[in-house]
């Protein structure tokens, strides 16, 4: 009974949908029994949290899939220390909505607040700070693993079995993660100190990029990708901090949400290009030094809720890679040329580089080098084709492509792009998969 | 949905009876967010402590537990203000447990319809009756009781725990007609199907079942204004109102 059978099911890029068993418990101590009853009915069972993992990594139609969102409690915050302990299925939205007030804040946190402790440190989410922070699995202190045979471990950085490195963007599929503990970064404002400068081309970027990071804990740039030749590479650069004083007030709950699927007609190469001009120009009209609120600073998008439905029925891919700082230009530079030729539009492209801060985490995606965002609506194989160049280019340059926003890539390039991954393998828990695993794993 | 943020001055003291039902619990956040001391009361200890601790962390003045089987009141007056002296002092009082039943059983089983008049209504009836004289003691304070749209309407599905909620209702309203011309209030909420442990063997199609935290904003305002009975979502009341004024010759056909 704990298992129900729901018809539609998809994660947020939408272009699967298969039909899932979900069970969604609400307390910590129930997990072990769900397991238990999973075990018995199904070939193998994944973890979830607010599936806003755009591909099929949270998927599982062929077994069941156990929803964490449920357990969602804080276990106890010491704020002299800023140690967070809570219950996997916590939302970073409250999270922050109970710990901003009180001068804390996420250490890393990715461009939307509705994820879950225990699927960002499944993903190991990186954020704009990624360059002196890390990414989150840097701030895990501890937390508790549950395996299908009932044990529950209790790890940390001190580890010496490899199974606290494997969760820590284990993708699920190590276990379940009960609880995670979090150090917390103190803040002294909700406002934050934004600079945002236009770039003509990607040597402007670079240059941006390195002047920036020493100075400013969060870089990111924005690039209009159906610029070409000479343009190619020009876009926004916007760099911030924590402003030091301030009030100390967590935002406004969601906007207004999209409440059904945009038309096919509706994306089409005009609708982005005229999104791309627009903010183009808005943010040449805002560029320039300004004191905003973290929230549109970090969540732009969850401004507008369930904007995924704006791709329609069938749905959207996001394309993520990092190549390394030497192939970097190139790679970035004709990643931009095939995606323009390709006429196939993205709204949004965001470029960043990572730091050389190591995660502890063994399928951590973030690597230093350079890594490119886009989104491009399901087009069948036109877009297929389009993904597999940038794929190409990708592999040639010495990268790899982000598993959170994978719903397509071929087994031998993400081998090629983890080599860890067998190592990774074996501490893998003999019920746990996904479609993704099905896909890339042994 | 409105922002609420801690006030400056004395805290609100909230007493919950039935702390683990998932619209007291999401109810129970919305006042942490303001700083309200806070007394969860039910029979599972570790899950109210665990309760307790995230509303703790979320930002309550206090937040304890106390032990107590909600069903079976042995003197509701002098455990409901044994309740009141822990909080030192009590503004706002919420009902919230409750048991859905098996209305199959129900039709069978004597002792199974018993169980859900007995908690739904008998026992729910008499920490209202103790809420509105401690309420009305002190002349001032809300007391906000969780019914159902089941009250509305007995039908075949489940009107046994319909019925305890109809009686609930007119009990709530009754409580809250005395109350008219005096300093506290009394409101009925009647929540829609809502997506809670409680109806977790259900399935939830249709675009009726609202979250807890949508009902919760319902009943988190409700103890400051409002009518004495309230529907949640708001919806609800012209649906019911509907579904009350269907002929019998019509209603009795419909497979709702
Ligand atoms: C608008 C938007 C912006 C984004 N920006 C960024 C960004 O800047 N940086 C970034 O890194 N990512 C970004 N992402 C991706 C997102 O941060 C990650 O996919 C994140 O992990 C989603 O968390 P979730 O709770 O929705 O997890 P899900 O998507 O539900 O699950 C993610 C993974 O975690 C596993 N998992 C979930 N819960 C548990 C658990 N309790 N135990 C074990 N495994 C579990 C799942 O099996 C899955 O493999 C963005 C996504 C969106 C929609």
């Amino acid at each position: 009974m704990v298992f129900a059978p729901t018809s539609e099911w998809t994660s947020w890029g939408r272009v699967n949908r298969a039909p899932h068993h979900v069970a969604r418990p609400t307390w910590r101590q129930d997990i072990p029994a769900v397991v238990a009853e999973g075990r018995q009915r199904f070939p193998s069972l994944l973890p979830v949290g607010l599936r806003r993992s755009y591909g099929d990594s949270v998927l599982n139609p062929a077994g069941a899939v156990i929803d964490m969102t449920g357990v969602d409690r804080m276990i106890a915050f010491d704020p002299a220390t800023g140690v967070l302990r809570a219950d996997a299925g916590l939302s970073f939205d409250a999270l922050l909505r109970a710990l901003v007030p009180r001068g804390f804040f996420l250490p890393v946190t990715p461009g939307t607040r509705f994820v879950t402790l225990g699927g960002a440190v499944a993903n190991d989410v990186h954020g704009k700070n990624h360059h002196g922070a890390g990414t989150i699995g840097c701030w895990v202190r501890r937390l508790g693993l549950l395996r299908s045979d009932g044990r529950e471990h209790d790890l940390g950085p001190d580890d010496e079995t490899g199974l606290f490195a494997a969760t820590i963007g284990g993708l699920g599929l190590t276990g379940i993660i009960t609880w995670v503990e979090l150090s917390l970064m103190p803040i002294t404002s909700t406002m934050m100190d934004v600079e945002t400068i236009a770039f003509d081309d990607l040597d402007g970027f670079f240059a941006l990029a390195e002047a920036s990071e020493q100075a400013f804990d969060y870089t990111v740039a924005w690039v209009d990708c159906l610029a070409g030749g000479a343009r190619t590479g020009r876009g926004l650069f916007t760099r911030g901090r924590h402003a030091a004083a301030g009030p100390l007030e967590a935002g406004k709950a969601g906007g207004p949400t999209i409440p059904m699927d945009f038309p096919g007609f509706a994306l089409n190469g005009l609708s982005i290009r005229a999104f791309n001009a627009l903010y183009a120009w808005n943010g040449r009209r805002t560029a320039g030094n300004s004191i905003q609120h973290y929230q549109p600073f970090f969540y732009p998008l969850d401004a507008i809720g369930q904007w995924n439905r704006m791709y329609g029925q069938r749905g959207m891919f996001q394309y993520q890679s990092v190549v390394p700082p030497d192939a970097a230009r190139d790679a970035t530079a004709a990643m931009l040329r095939a995606i323009a030729s390709a006429g196939e539009g993205s709204f949004l492209a965001v470029l960043k580089t990572f730091g050389d801060r190591p995660s502890p985490g063994m399928l951590s995606f973030p690597s230093p080098g350079t890594t490119l965002a886009l989104d491009f609506p399901n087009r069948g194989d036109g877009t297929l084709a389009l993904l597999a160049r940038l794929d190409a280019i990708v592999r040639e340059a010495g990268g790899k492509l982000y598993p959170a926003k994978d719903g397509r890539i071929p087994r031998d390039m993400f081998r090629a792009g983890y080599p860890g991954w067998e190592r990774f393998a074996s501490h893998v828990d003999p019920l746990m998969s996904s479609m993704f695993w099905n896909r890339v794993g042994p | 949905m409105t922002e609420i943020t801690p006030q400056p001055g004395p805290r609100l003291r909230v007493l919950i009876l039935g702390g683990t039902s998932g619209i007291a619990e999401a109810t129970a956040r919305l006042y942490a967010a303001e700083g309200a001391d806070i007394l969860l009361v039910g029979r599972d200890r570790t899950k109210l402590d665990t309760i307790a601790a995230d509303l703790g962390v979320r930002g309550a003045g206090r937040a304890e537990v106390a032990i107590s089987d909600l069903a079976a009141p042995a003197d509701a007056a002098a455990e409901l203000s044994g309740f009141a002296a822990t909080l030192g002092g009590v503004d706002h009082i919420l009902v919230a447990y409750g048991i859905l039943g098996d209305q199959a059983e129900a039709a069978r089983d004597a002792a199974a319809a018993e169980r859900i008049m007995t908690v739904n209504f008998n026992s729910a009836a008499a920490w209202c009756l103790a809420a509105a004289n401690l309420l009305e003691s002190q002349g001032r304070g809300s007391l906000v009781v969780l019914g159902s749209v089941a009250g509305d309407r007995g039908r075949r599905q489940n009107f046994v725990y319909g019925a305890a909620k109809a009686g609930l209702a007119a009990l709530v309203e009754g409580i809250a007609h005395r109350f008219a011309a005096t300093g506290p209030r009394a409101v009925l909420v009647k929540p829609g199907p809502t997506i809670t442990a409680m109806t977790a063997g259900m399935t939830r199609k249709g675009l009726l079942w609202a979250k807890p935290e949508a009902v919760a904003a319902v009943v988190r305002r409700a103890a400051d204004k409002g009518g004495p009975v309230v529907y949640a979502p708001w919806f609800w009341r012209f649906i019911m109102l509907i579904i009350r004024f269907l002929p019998a010759s019509i209603f009795n056909r419909l497979d709702i």
